[in-house]
């Protein structure tokens, strides 16, 4: 038997990067995976990628689109007990010329957005007396970086918060835990430039960039029964970066 | 339609799994059931679950007996 078989796994921002490699991670483990994200346009393509997976269309900051997907989710494919919290987005300015806008859209999403469907999915993993939540922080959120104050912010809130949660929810077998991924090669680092790009793997002890798949695997262990007792902790997957 | 009190007696032993003749109207959540604080909010969302109402916190504070809950949820009924 597969580790995560019977197992029911949302994902959220999961119609590419590292939410879809996780969500194939996850299947393979066994695993009913459901991938929500807010862009219509890769709908098709994720459920492509996804035989036998569901693909739902649901912003993170809209409480609706929250209550929806959950519903329809534990509706079609059981109770959740797996949640992946990893849609995120940066809006990188420098301290000084950060907008209101860059500043709020960023928290919104990240953070925000991983309160709202861990509160909408926790109540039913309390019930079940079941569960494993993984939010995505990322190094920036321990280390800081340079015109990332909003990101650090949400990304660091996202740690003090999986912290809160893991006590809320230990009484109830429910675990939590965040991956702090470093630079991984996806959409959302493909648009810094070239120049940036080179810096920062300057800075990667193993050299290289890693993959979503790097990520997905560390998040499919942190889903499933081989960490059972750990809980409240934060994984860095960065080829070293941060030590 | 059973009435509510036998509604909300069924919650309270399924929710903190107690036998059913310690669920005395004078019986505190808390002292004499064992919930803890997290046992507490589980019970409220099965009220407002059975009920279909929604509990406001400070409602939800003031219960504090089988009792209060019975009061409580009898008046939001009949109203
Ligand atoms: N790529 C990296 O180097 C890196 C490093 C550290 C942390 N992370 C974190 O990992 C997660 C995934 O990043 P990625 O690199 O795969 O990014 P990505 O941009 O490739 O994918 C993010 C996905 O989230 C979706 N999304 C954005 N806003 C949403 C919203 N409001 N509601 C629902 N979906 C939304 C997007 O449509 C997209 O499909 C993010 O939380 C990111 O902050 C990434």
């Amino acid at each position: 038997m597969k580790e995560l078989e019977g197992a029911v796994a949302v994902i959220t921002g999961g119609f590419r990067g590292i939410g879809l490699a996780t969500a194939k991670q996850l299947a393979d483990a066994g695993a009913a995976v459901a991938v929500l994200d807010m862009d219509e346009s890769g709908k098709e393509s994720a459920e492509a990628e996804l035989p036998g997976g569901r693909a739902y269309i649901c912003n993170v900051t809209e409480l609706e689109d929250v209550n929806t997907a959950v519903d329809a989710v534990t509706e079609e494919l059981g109770p959740i007990t797996v949640l992946v919290n990893n849609a995120g987005v940066t809006r990188d300015n420098l301290l000084l010329r950060m907008k209101d806008d860059e500043w709020n859209l960023v928290l919104d999403v990240n953070l925000r957005g991983t309160f709202l469907m861990t509160r909408a999915v926790s109540k039913g993993m309390i019930k079940e007396r079941a569960g494993s939540i993984v939010n995505l922080a990322s190094v920036v959120g321990v280390m800081g970086n340079a015109g990332q104050a909003n990101y650090a912010s949400a990304k660091a809130g996202i740690i003090g918060f999986t912290k809160a949660v893991a006590k809320e929810l230990a009484p109830r077998g429910v675990r939590a835990n965040a991956v702090a991924p470093g630079f991984i090669d996806t959409a959302m680092t493909q648009k810094l430039p070239k120049k940036a790009r080179e810096t920062l793997m300057g800075q990667i002890p193993l050299g290289k960039l890693g993959e979503p798949e790097d990520v997905a695997r560390v998040i499919r262990f942190l889903a499933g029964p081989a960490s059972s007792y750990i809980t409240g902790q934060v994984l860095v997957v960065d080829g070293g970066m941060v030590m | 339609m059973a009435d509510i009190e036998s509604r909300v007696r069924d919650i309270i032993v399924t929710e903190l799994g107690v036998e059913p003749s310690k669920v005395t109207p004078e019986a505190s959540f808390v002292e004499d059931l064992g919930a803890d604080s997290l046992d507490t909010v589980e019970l409220v969302m099965a009220f407002e679950e059975e009920f279909g109402i929604e509990i406001p916190d400070e409602d939800a504070e003031k219960m504090e007996t089988v009792g209060d809950a019975i009061k409580y949820l009898t008046e939001k009924e009949g109203a």
